[in-house]
């Protein structure tokens, strides 16, 4: 196997505009009685994709991905695949499987069983069935269970049996529920990898619903950043992370610190934001906003620096007193009150075992942060 | 001392059961069967021997030398008793296969309907439990008779020329038990398919089956042990069912029940009857045990 990154480097046909979407959602609608869960909802997903719909509870992801899945019916819109329009035909029909959150494992049957319930049911030859499911326990690693019923295996190795059973079927498209919510945490970094590399090696192209989004930036190509059934941001994990869109995104995946301002000066070196609480703040890049206009500088707190005397070439710098700090191992984050009660998040890196001149609770501390290490948001 | 108290308190819950199960279940039943060993006798009570304790340990040995398996052989030497007994056994199987063809759509319809009316549907079929099931069966004949009110309906729409005959037929035995043990098969079939995960059916068809195939693959075999306790619950009690088959069914009709009544009230042959009993009891066994091995291996597996 090619080693994943060269492959990845490559891998952006959402950037290509000659390329044809394999999964598109056209002006997608989806009302329970009065309830919008999805609301004109237009987006392409690519051929081996590993796509990420990202969002709290109740934002539309589940319905989207069962309107994939032929479970539900689009109020309006159409979704097309190979640009096939999928109106009307029944899930047992689309050549697409789903892994369910809860696997829906049958209980009555052994995994070997359970694998082969979609082949047997497409009537494939005794033989051939064999030989795929043999494939399909050596893919996930579970030949010695063959013949288990799904209640003497562990949450992962359910997990498995759940994965090999859709995967069986080779469908053009993966669906995968928030495939890996039931682990505990470090079995489920592994299986993020695991289910990576799994998608590599059988080139198809897997759509995965997601509340966590570590597990969205760490596997998926593309990520949608969704709330109240509407699309926020599509970008790559980098994107999103470095350059949100908009304050939900930006507060929604990972942590953030947020100054709101108007925008005091313009030049080609960037704006200069007058910050609400009477700081001026400099960004390399002021977007679209103009002088006078609202906008919120979004700076991460690993980007922050902090230091017992104000750094010579900082940006920014602003002086205030160490309220609160939590060493976790491999970073210690610090939580900055500035003198106007407002606190702002730093994480440092614990690069070296012993750190001298520490910092520690209510020392007065300068945080800073560079012109170009914040984005800033117009909405 | 207190430690000493609840571990008496924790053994009492025990015995507790096991003390209703003696007095109401083990005494009465070694009662039946020492009276099944006796002979029948003019007197009071109309069997012989009778154990008298103030004849000592001598005279309780003597009578205990008196008992008899004689009338075990009588049961099986006459025919009829044997003709009984199969005829029960048959007659209960329809009405289980009956009820499980009625009472199987109810409940699924029912596990189906939206939550907030379920109860209602539950309290639907719990509700002819508030009447009597004598009067219950006593309507039955009403609707079944000659001129009963199914004939007149069937007169009405112009269906039928002649009153059908179904009072005093097994075709009104088989209504008359239908009828009454429905809610025992639809309520544990409604139970396990109200629990069961409707995803295991979605992705049945996610893996390419239709619905009606999704139902026989997964639906069905899953909702097995509430069968299997519906069926139970239906099949034994038909078995040995005396007021349906005494009220709806006819002359002919040959159950069980109506034997053993007809050898305890009109024979007056108490150990006949006993006997009747124990065997009856002793057929029932088998399915009970059989059912609470399918129940034992149905929690083993989680379902």
């Amino acid at each position: 196997m090619k080693s994943l990154g060269s492959i990845r480097r490559s891998f952006a046909p959402w950037a290509d505009p000659a390329a044809v979407p394999y999964i598109a959602f056209e002006g997608v609608t989806k009302t329970f009685g009065a309830f919008a869960a999805v609301n004109n909802l237009s987006l392409t997903i690519y051929e081996r994709e590993f796509f990420a719909l990202l969002g709290a509870s109740g934002c539309g992801k589940s319905t989207l991905l069962r309107m994939l899945a032929g479970f539900e019916e689009p109020t309006a819109g159409r979704i097309l695949l190979e640009g096939e329009d999928l109106r009307g035909i029944p899930p047992y029909r689309r050549p697409v499987n789903m892994m369910f959150q809860s696997y829906a494992l049958f209980p009555h049957m052994s995994v070997e069983a359970n694998i082969a319930f979609g082949l047997r049911q497409d009537g494939m030859p005794k033989a051939a069935i064999a030989e795929r499911v043999a494939e399909m326990l050596k893919l996930v690693k579970l030949e010695p269970f063959a013949r288990r019923k799904p209640h003497q295996l562990s949450g992962g190795q359910r997990q498995r049996v759940a994965l090999a059973r859709s995967l069986a079927k080779r469908p053009k498209v993966l669906l995968l529920d928030e495939p890996l919510g039931a682990l505990d945490k470090k079995l489920r970094e592994e299986t993020q990898f695991e289910l990576m590399d799994l998608q590599q090696e059988l080139g198809l192209t897997f759509v995965v619903v997601t509340h966590d989004q570590e597990e969205a930036m760490t596997m998926a190509d593309r990520i949608a950043v969704m709330d109240r059934g509407e699309v926020i941001q599509v970008a790559t994990p980098a994107e999103i992370y470095e350059a949100p869109s908009s304050r939900f995104v930006a507060d929604f995946v990972g942590t953030v610190n947020m100054f709101e301002g108007t925008v005091a000066e313009r030049s080609d070196a960037g704006v200069v934001i007058a910050e609400a609480g009477g700081m001026r703040l400099r960004a390399a890049e002021g977007g679209a906003a103009g002088p006078g206009d609202t906008v919120w500088f979004a700076i991460r707190p690993e980007k922050v620096r902090v230091s017992a005397a104000r750094p010579p070439e900082a940006g920014n710098a602003v002086e205030g007193e160490v309220w609160d700090i939590a060493y976790l191992g491999d970073v210690t984050v610090y939580h900055i009150r500035l003198d106007d009660g407002r606190i702002v998040k730093a994480t440092a890196i614990n690069s070296r075992r012993v750190v001298e001149d520490a910092l520690t609770w209510h020392d007065r501390a300068w945080v800073s942060f560079a012109a170009d290490a914040g984005v800033v948001l117009t909405r | 001392m207190n430690r000493l108290l609840a571990a008496l308190a924790s053994r009492l819950v025990i015995v507790v059961p096991y003390l209703w199960l003696l007095v109401f279940f083990l005494v009465p039943f070694v009662i039946v069967f020492k009276i099944s060993l006796s002979f029948t006798a003019l007197a009071m009570p109309p069997y012989t021997p009778v154990f008298d304790l103030q004849q000592g340990l001598s005279g309780l040995m003597a009578a205990l030398g008196e008992l008899t398996v004689e009338n075990y052989l009588w049961l099986f030497q006459d025919q009829l008793y044997v003709n009984a007994y199969l005829s029960s056994l048959w007659i209960a199987a329809v009405s289980t296969v009956l009820a499980l063809l009625v009472g199987y759509p109810l409940a699924y319809g029912m596990a189906r309907a939206p939550e907030s009316v379920r109860p209602v549907l539950l309290m639907l079929v719990i509700l002819p439990f508030w009447t009597s099931f004598l009067i219950r069966v006593y309507a039955w004949i009403g609707i079944l008779k000659p001129e009963g009110l199914l004939n007149q309906f069937l007169f009405f729409l112009g269906a039928i020329d002649e009153p059908l005959i179904i009072l005093n037929t097994n075709t009104a035995i088989y209504i008359g038990i239908v009828y009454s043990y429905l809610p025992f098969m639809v309520l544990p079939i409604y139970a396990t398919l109200e629990r069961m995960d409707h995803s295991l059916v979605e992705a049945a068809q996610d893996l390419g089956c239709p619905p009606v195939t999704a139902f026989w693959k997964v639906t069905f075999p899953l909702s097995m042990p509430g069968v299997v306790a519906g069926s139970m619950l239906v099949f034994i009690p038909a078995v040995g069912e005396f007021v349906i088959p005494d009220l709806l069914g006819g002359s002919r009709t040959l159950m069980i029940g109506k034997t053993l009544w007809q050898e305890f009230f009109s024979n007056r042959d108490w150990p006949v009857a006993s006997a009747v009993a124990v065997i009856l009891l002793v057929i029932l066994i088998v399915p009970i045990m059989l059912f609470q091995r399918a129940q034992a291996r149905a929690q083993e597996k989680g379902l």
